[in-house]
Formats: structure tokens, C-alpha cells, sequence
């Protein structure tokens, strides 16, 4: 599905990503790990195309990189930003109105699809996005990239600053999300979470992926967790 | 004085809504791209000529068709072949891109038409006074001026409010990176936004034309006005252009009618002014003779007392 190699990354004169190498299967989900700065955010902004960025991304056997955002976008990637970005005037509808790339082509999900996962959203369908509380806005926003019928979803720190059981919800959600056929591609905080879902994981350190392996691998390394995952 | 209200109101209206025709437009290209386009009123100037030339051969009617339509098109080309180029360079350079491009206009429309104001007439189909109100007539023209800038505004509200596209571009006002990694192309979306609000500009200088004259300089006249404008109501803001534009158009219409001197105005209120004193000359200036600064003075008010303007949310 997704194939990156020896991936570099810049934003301006600062060189962030040295060779970065991961691979993405279908309908896995696979996590991103690592501290705070390593690069696991520029990783898959690069991959999205809106990052400086020199190496190789290869998707559905494609070559991508260095394409703008709006094409790599209607290949078949979905991206959730970190800070949501919800367009706060609009409309619960209208912002999943936006996600939506080809009106004449509908694809796998629906606005009923999403209003039946969260009741939530339904009750706040003609309230504008940027009222809705932070759960409800992750939500929105890993909806909203839903109806854009993607094949692989890259999600910037899903859980960050939810309550634990919105966390849970976000999780049973990414699971099945996958359960469909949607690859998933997690930049992930919480460990336990992380290793509960994903198929395979990734550490970065430095730029780098340092660390590759199924959770299982990664709980018994705890030389590997020391080093690059603990505070 | 009930003459002098109506009038004033009615004209400020017409002269406020002209605004919104050109503000619309600068507002929402500063909201996506943030561009602060200097060469706005050029494409306001530019309908005029167009216009005026067209209509020699074609007539009024079609020119104020085709002259919107023809200037809409150099804007795209600007925005597609100039300023999409110039972007990677940071806003510095856009903002020194639009201020050349405004410069070689100027010096263009100078060169094909020379310097002395151009005779753009009135048609005489909407050549007579609609109305009368005691002494004074109400030109037709300046009604039709009103139906167009109206249906204008109608025009942007539909398409911003009720259509996809529209949706589009709100969302690319304040998340223009997030809406193209939704897929949609927003590097088109700045174009067309851009040749429209061009268009715009020029059917405001299609209608103006006659009746604010024709002239190379008349870009600049109306230009500051409309930066006047946006940064009132609030940089990006629809809402808030459409507010100031008729608050400065109706504010300026009013002073300018009126024939009071300032000390005068002064003493209505109760603030009386010693004959005597140093500043005496200035307080026999009347109200119509500092019309032409009043927008500046609100401009530099609200930059004190709220940067962000009336309905922005960022600081200018």
C-alpha cells in the first residue's frame, strides 16, 4: 500500500527527517512512535506533500513524492491533522460536505455511516465545528477525512487531550475503520493504546527509525523503550 | 434639511455599496492567500478604460459585460502566471509584486490613453432624474448603480452561502493547507477567487466611471478608500467589509454635504472655543473641508482601539 524510502525532510535550512523507512499494508494499522521532536509529525506531513521532502514515497505501486497536497490527497490518502483543523464557521454538515472530493463518485462511507458511529455529531449537524468539545471535534475531523473514501489514513496524535474514555471510543474506532479495508498510519503518545491496536509499530529517534516490529517485539525490548519511549 | 438627510443617505448608499463591490473582492483574496492586493483599484481603473473604449464601438451595454469579463481574465493570468510564482518568496515579495503590477497599470492606462480624464458619458438610455424631492432630482444612473452593486452582493452571499464551491472557499480563508489535503485544488481556487474579485472590481469601475470620472488617477483615489475599508471591518471579513464600506461611504456623504464649520459642530454639542486662542483658523475649517480625511481619522481610531477591526479575527 505504502512503501516510504529513505525519506528526507526540511523546513527551511533545518534538516528534520535523515532517511526514514517504513512500510504501510492493506488494512493494517501501523504506529509511529517515538518523543516529542523526533519527527514522527513531519514524517507523514511529508508523505502528505506538505513538507519539503527528497527520497521516495511509493503509493498503490506510484511514485509520490514531491506531488502537491490536493493530488497526493485524491490518490487516496487521508491525513488528520494534529490540531484538528476544523473549519470553525462551518457546519458539522458542511465541514463533512468538505471532505467529500468528487461529488459524481460517492464512496464507501456516508454522512449516515458517520452519524450512526456518533450520535454525537448528528445532534450537532447544524452547529459550527468550532462550538463542538474536543472529543467531539476529533471526531469531526477523522470523519470528515473518512467521507474523502480513503485508502490509507494518516491520524496526528488521535487521543491527545481526551478523556480516557473518549479514548477508548477513538480506538474501538480506528480498529474498525481498518476492519473495512482502510489502512491506518497512527502518530501515537500513549503507548497502551498503541500496542492494543496496531499490527506493527515503528520508534523513531533523531530522524530515524530506530525500532521496527510487532507490539509483542516492542514489549519485551526494554532496552529499546529506555532509550527512545520513556520520560 | 429633511432633502439634505435623504440625499445624503441615498448617495452614501450608492457610494458604499460601490465600495463593497471593490472591497469584497480584496478582503477575501487577503483572507486565503494573504496578499494584500495593491493592484486592486488598478483593475478598478482598468474596467473604466475598457469600458470607455468598448463602448465607443459596441455601446454601453455590451461593455459593461465584456470590460468585467476581460479584466476577470488578466487577473486569473496575474494571479496563475505572476503571483503563484512570486508566493515561495514569502509575503514581502507579493506585497512588492502587487504594488508593481498597480504601478505598471498606471503607466499603461497613461501611455493608450493619455493623462487628461477621458469623457465616459452617462448612457443616455438612464439619462434623466428618476425622481424629485422638493429641489432636488435623484439621477437614474445612480439607481442603476444601486441594482447592480445589490445584486452583486446577492450574488456573493448565494455563491459563498449555498454552494459547494463556496463552501470551499470559506474553509480555504482560514485553513487553506487543511482544505487541499482534502483534496480539493486549492491553487485554483486563488485563481478564480482572484479573477473574480478582479471582475469585480472592473464592473465597479464600469459603473463608477462616469460619474467619479475617468482618469489615471482615479485608481488611487479609490484605492486608499478601500484599503480604508477593509481594515475597518476587519481584514478577511465579508461581514465586515460589507459593514464599513457603507459606514465610510454614508459617513463621507454626510460630511461632505455639510457646511458647518468645525468650531460650529463643536458648539451644538456644548464645547465652546475661545475666539481668541492660537488654534482659532483651524476651528473655521467646516466639516466638508475634512470629508476627504474623516476615513483616515476612523482608520487610525480603529487601528487604536481595535487592530483587529470591526469583524476580523486577526490583528492587521
Amino acid at each position: 500500500m505504502l512503501a516510504v524510502a529513505d525519506l528526507h525532510a526540511f523546513y527551511g535550512k533545518s534538516h528534520i527527517l535523515h532517511g526514514v523507512t517504513l512500510m504501510v499494508g492493506e488494512g493494517e494499522i501501523v504506529s509511529l512512535l517515538g518523543r516529542n521532536g523526533v519527527g514522527r509529525s513531519t514524517t507523514i506531513k511529508a508523505i502528505m506533500g506538505d513538507v519539503h521532502a527528497a527520497g521516495s514515497v511509493r503509493f498503490r505501486d506510484e511514485e509520490i513524492c514531491g506531488l502537491p497536497p490536493y493530488v497526493i490527497a485524491r490518490k487516496g490518502l487521508g491525513y488528520v491533522p494534529e490540531n484538528r483543523d476544523i473549519f470553525p464557521t462551518l457546519t458539522v454538515r458542511q465541514n463533512l460536505l468538505l471532505g467529500v472530493k468528487n461529488t459524481r463518485r460517492p464512496g464507501r462511507w456516508t454522512m449516515d455511516d458517520m452519524f450512526e458511529m456518533f450520535p454525537a455529531l448528528r445532534q450537532r449537524a447544524d452547529n459550527p465545528g468550532g462550538v463542538l468539545s474536543g472529543g467531539e471535534q476529533q471526531m469531526l475531523t477523522i470523519c470528515r477525512t473518512l467521507m474523502g473514501d480513503p485508502h490509507l489514513m494518516m491520524i496526528d496524535e488521535p487521543t491527545e487531550g481526551l478523556a480516557p474514555m473518549l479514548v477508548t471510543q477513538v480506538a474501538d474506532l480506528l480498529v474498525r475503520i481498518a476492519a473495512r479495508g482502510v489502512s491506518i498510519l497512527i502518530v501515537e503518545q500513549k503507548l497502551t493504546i498503541a500496542l492494543n491496536i496496531s499490527r506493527r509499530v515503528y520508534v523513531m529517534g533523531h530522524g530515524r527509525v530506530v525500532f521496527e516490529g510487532t507490539p509483542d517485539d516492542l514489549r519485551r525490548s526494554d532496552g529499546v523503550r529506555k532509550e527512545w519511549l520513556e520520560v | 434639511m429633511f432633502q439634505l438627510i435623504f440625499f445624503s443617505l441615498l448617495n452614501g448608499l450608492v457610494y458604499g455599496m460601490l465600495l463593497f463591490m471593490l472591497s469584497s473582492g480584496l478582503t477575501l483574496i487577503f483572507g486565503m492567500m494573504g496578499v494584500l492586493n495593491f493592484a486592486h483599484a488598478s483593475f478598478y481603473m482598468l474596467g473604466a478604460y475598457f469600458a470607455f473604449t468598448l463602448g465607443l464601438h459596441i455601446g454601453f451595454w455590451p461593455a459593461l459585460v465584456i470590460a468585467p469579463v476581460l479584466v476577470g481574465l488578466l487577473g486569473a493570468l496575474v494571479e496563475r502566471q505572476g503571483l503563484r510564482r512570486v508566493h515561495g518568496f514569502g509575503h514581502i515579495a507579493e506585497l512588492i509584486f502587487t504594488f508593481g503590477v498597480a504601478i505598471l497599470i498606471e503607466e499603461v492606462v497613461q501611455l493608450v490613453w493619455g493623462r487628461p480624464a477621458k469623457s465616459y458619458q452617462v448612457p443616455v438610455l438612464l439619462d434623466f432624474p428618476l425622481f424629485r424631492v422638493m429641489s432636488s432630482s435623484f439621477p437614474a444612473y445612480k439607481a442603476f448603480m444601486l441594482v447592480v452593486a445589490v445584486a452583486i452582493f446577492a450574488f456573493i452571499f448565494v455563491i459563498l452561502t449555498r454552494t459547494r464551491a463556496g463552501l470551499i472557499i470559506q474553509a480555504s480563508l482560514t485553513h487553506p493547507g487543511m482544505v487541499a489535503m482534502l483534496g480539493h485544488n486549492v491553487p485554483r481556487v486563488f485563481m478564480v477567487v482572484f479573477g473574480i474579485g478582479s471582475a469585480l472590481a472592473a464592473l465597479a469601475g464600469v459603473i463608477a466611471g462616469p460619474v467619479l470620472g475617468t482618469f489615471p488617477g482615479m485608481a488611487q483615489v479609490l484605492g486608499s478608500i478601500v484599503f480604508v475599508v477593509v481594515v475597518i471591518g476587519g481584514l478577511g471579513s465579508l461581514t465586515g467589509a460589507f459593514v464599513a464600506s457603507l459606514l465610510i461611504g454614508i459617513v463621507q456623504t454626510f460630511a461632505v454635504a455639510m457646511d458647518v464649520s468645525v468650531g460650529g459642530a463643536l458648539a451644538a454639542v456644548g464645547v465652546h472655543v475661545n475666539p481668541g486662542s492660537a488654534l482659532h483658523d483651524l476651528w473655521k475649517v467646516t466639516i466638508a473641508q475634512v470629508a476627504p480625511i474623516l476615513p483616515y481619522v476612523l482608520l487610525v481610531l480603529m487601528l487604536i482601539v481595535r487592530p483587529t477591526g470591526l469583524f476580523g479575527t486577526r490583528e492587521t
